[in-house]
């Protein structure tokens, strides 16, 4: 199998783009990476997007990107593992160059979710979970993952303040980026002010929905000497529905897929320099380093509470804003997350950057944690 | 209307119908055809008591459609006596009421109406459970 190489990154900022389809936002994020990598033709496009078919009445988002980007005639399709949708895309992309079957592959992670009433769009993303058992019982993923983070609290005794420094870091990271959707720090005060949105979740231990697109241009790494390598690429999946799990406190997709990713990359969670993890919920973010060795099992906020994961701590996490500051559409995100650590490494994160960036590592979660993707890269 | 979809589900909806593993008689529910402790066929049937305790709990004040009108509502992850955990409503109880470790028992209640002319779709929920009041 041949080493891949990212050669070109695009961001669209996530906004609400009144504006924009779902077509141009991933024409714009898809040109934006041609553009940086200096190639005009790809043999292939993987689209990542989760509610296209549903909000935005427009499936088939392989030929309509390869038709919006004037691209006719090039292979084209999307992949939906729901909010895990854009990094099975990157995941597609890399198998498809390092089988050789590729020699340029544009990935693109899409989704356009602010234009539908709220229970139009929470009911849209609600059918990641299981349509028998967990939707027809009125749960949504906010009360999903409130039942994961109650347990949480429960059994390791914290309350719900001392999830409140992985709001304060992503918000204070995503100052920092132009496209981040929410620019502006938030104060221990505005934390204890969220509105509860399903207790013990506030507004500041979720993630804002938004529009938004984001794509990076792969190449054999032999082609691209200098250019950001992938080291590992993984997937995992777990029973769909939180409650068929064994310990509902422990993603074992996460741990699956990123002691796969180390095994190819030959490193440990101590060569880690930078972690962009799926922090939808802030209990997600706890779950998910405690999963890829970062803390021991209920340690996860405890690691925050240590400062272990501001820019200058040991496992910096969400750096330009993660999910709750960059803001979360949904099918972008696995791709947002990959551009935002190529960025890091090629010391391009503007004054989100951060010192000393070797090895990056991003994990997208897809639903509660039934699929789960993780990369490694090094600069 | 999905009529057949709620037609096929009534035996796990109204009498919480499960599985049993035929190799390590663990207890399924929802039922899956597949053993989750030991991966072996399991396809007979087990009908569940319906007791079990609150193993974690919220409310949702944004619903998703078909439930706004019931918002907010208490949902729960409950485990069953026989070991599943499922997921369900709480109901005939107040939310100060409600904690972790909390007896349950399993009740027919309407889960939601499909439109003004739809079906009116009845399933579990749990109430705090009688014999333990």
């Amino acid at each position: 199998m041949r080493e891949v190489a990212i050669l070109g990154v695009g961001q669209v900022p996530v906004r609400e783009h009144w504006d924009r389809s779902v077509r141009h936002l991933a024409a714009d994020a898809g040109r934006a990476a041609l553009l940086d990598a200096g190639v005009a033709q790809v043999d292939g496009i993987y689209v990542g997007n989760m509610t296209g078919g549903r909000l935005n009445h427009q499936r088939q988002l392989g030929a309509v990107v390869a038709d919006a980007l004037g691209m006719w005639g090039v292979e084209a399709v999307k992949m939906e593992a729901a909010c895990g949708s854009a990094g099975s895309a990157m995941r597609q992309g890399i198998i498809a160059i390092a089988s050789g079957e590729m020699e340029a592959v544009l990935v693109i992670g899409v989704e356009k979710m602010t234009e539908n009433g709220f229970p139009q769009t929470t009911a849209a993303l609600t059918t990641a979970a299981d349509a028998d058992y967990e939707i027809e019982q009125g749960v949504t993923f906010v009360g999903l993952n409130a039942l994961i983070m109650r347990r949480y609290m429960y059994e390791y005794g914290y309350e719900r303040r001392d999830f409140a420094p992985f709001a304060l870091n992503a918000h204070a990271n995503g100052a920092k980026n132009p496209n981040a959707m929410f620019r502006q720090p938030i104060s221990m005060e505005t934390y204890d002010n969220g509105r509860i949105v399903s207790d013990p979740i506030s507004l500041f231990d979720a993630s804002p929905i938004g529009d938004g697109a984001a794509a990076l241009l792969l190449v054999p790494a032999e082609k691209a000497p200098r250019a950001v390598r992938v080291l590992g690429s993984a997937v995992a999946t777990d029973t769909l529905a939180v409650h068929d799990r064994e310990d509902p406190l422990s993603l074992k997709a996460s741990e699956l897929s990123v002691q796969r990713a180390y095994a190819q990359a030959g490193v440990g969670p101590a060569d880690i320099d930078l972690f962009e993890l799926h922090d939808a919920f802030s209990v997600m973010a706890a779950l998910s380093l405690e999963a890829c060795g970062f803390a021991e099992r209920g340690e996860g906020v405890r690691l925050a509470q240590e400062g272990a994961i501001l820019p200058d701590g040991r496992i910096p996490i969400c750096s330009m804003g993660g999910l709750k500051a960059r803001g979360h559409p949904v099918g972008a995100t696995g791709l947002y997350q990959i551009a935002e650590a190529t960025l890091q490494l090629q010391g391009r994160a503007g004054a989100a950057q951060i010192d000393g960036v070797d090895i990056a590592m991003t994990q997208n979660i897809g639903g509660s944690g039934a699929t789960i993707v993780t990369h490694i890269l090094q600069k | 209307m999905e009529v057949s979809r709620h037609w096929r589900l009534q035996e796990q909806r109204y009498k919480l119908v499960g599985e049993t593993c035929d190799n390590c008689g663990v207890k399924l529910f929802p039922p899956r055809d597949v053993c989750l402790e030991c991966e072996a066929p399991a396809q007979e049937l087990y009908t569940f008591t319906g007791l079990g305790e609150v193993f974690s709990y919220t409310t949702i004040y944004d619903a998703p459609a078909g439930f706004e009108h019931d918002a907010p509502y208490m949902v729960a992850l409950v485990k069953l006596d026989e070991g599943p955990v499922i997921t369900a409503q709480l109901t005939d109880m107040s939310e100060g009421d409600v904690e972790i470790g909390m007896p349950v028992e399993m009740v027919t209640r309407k889960l939601r109406t499909d439109g003004e002319e739809g079906m009116i779709v009845y399933g579990y929920k749990f109430r705090p459970a009688l014999a333990a009041v």
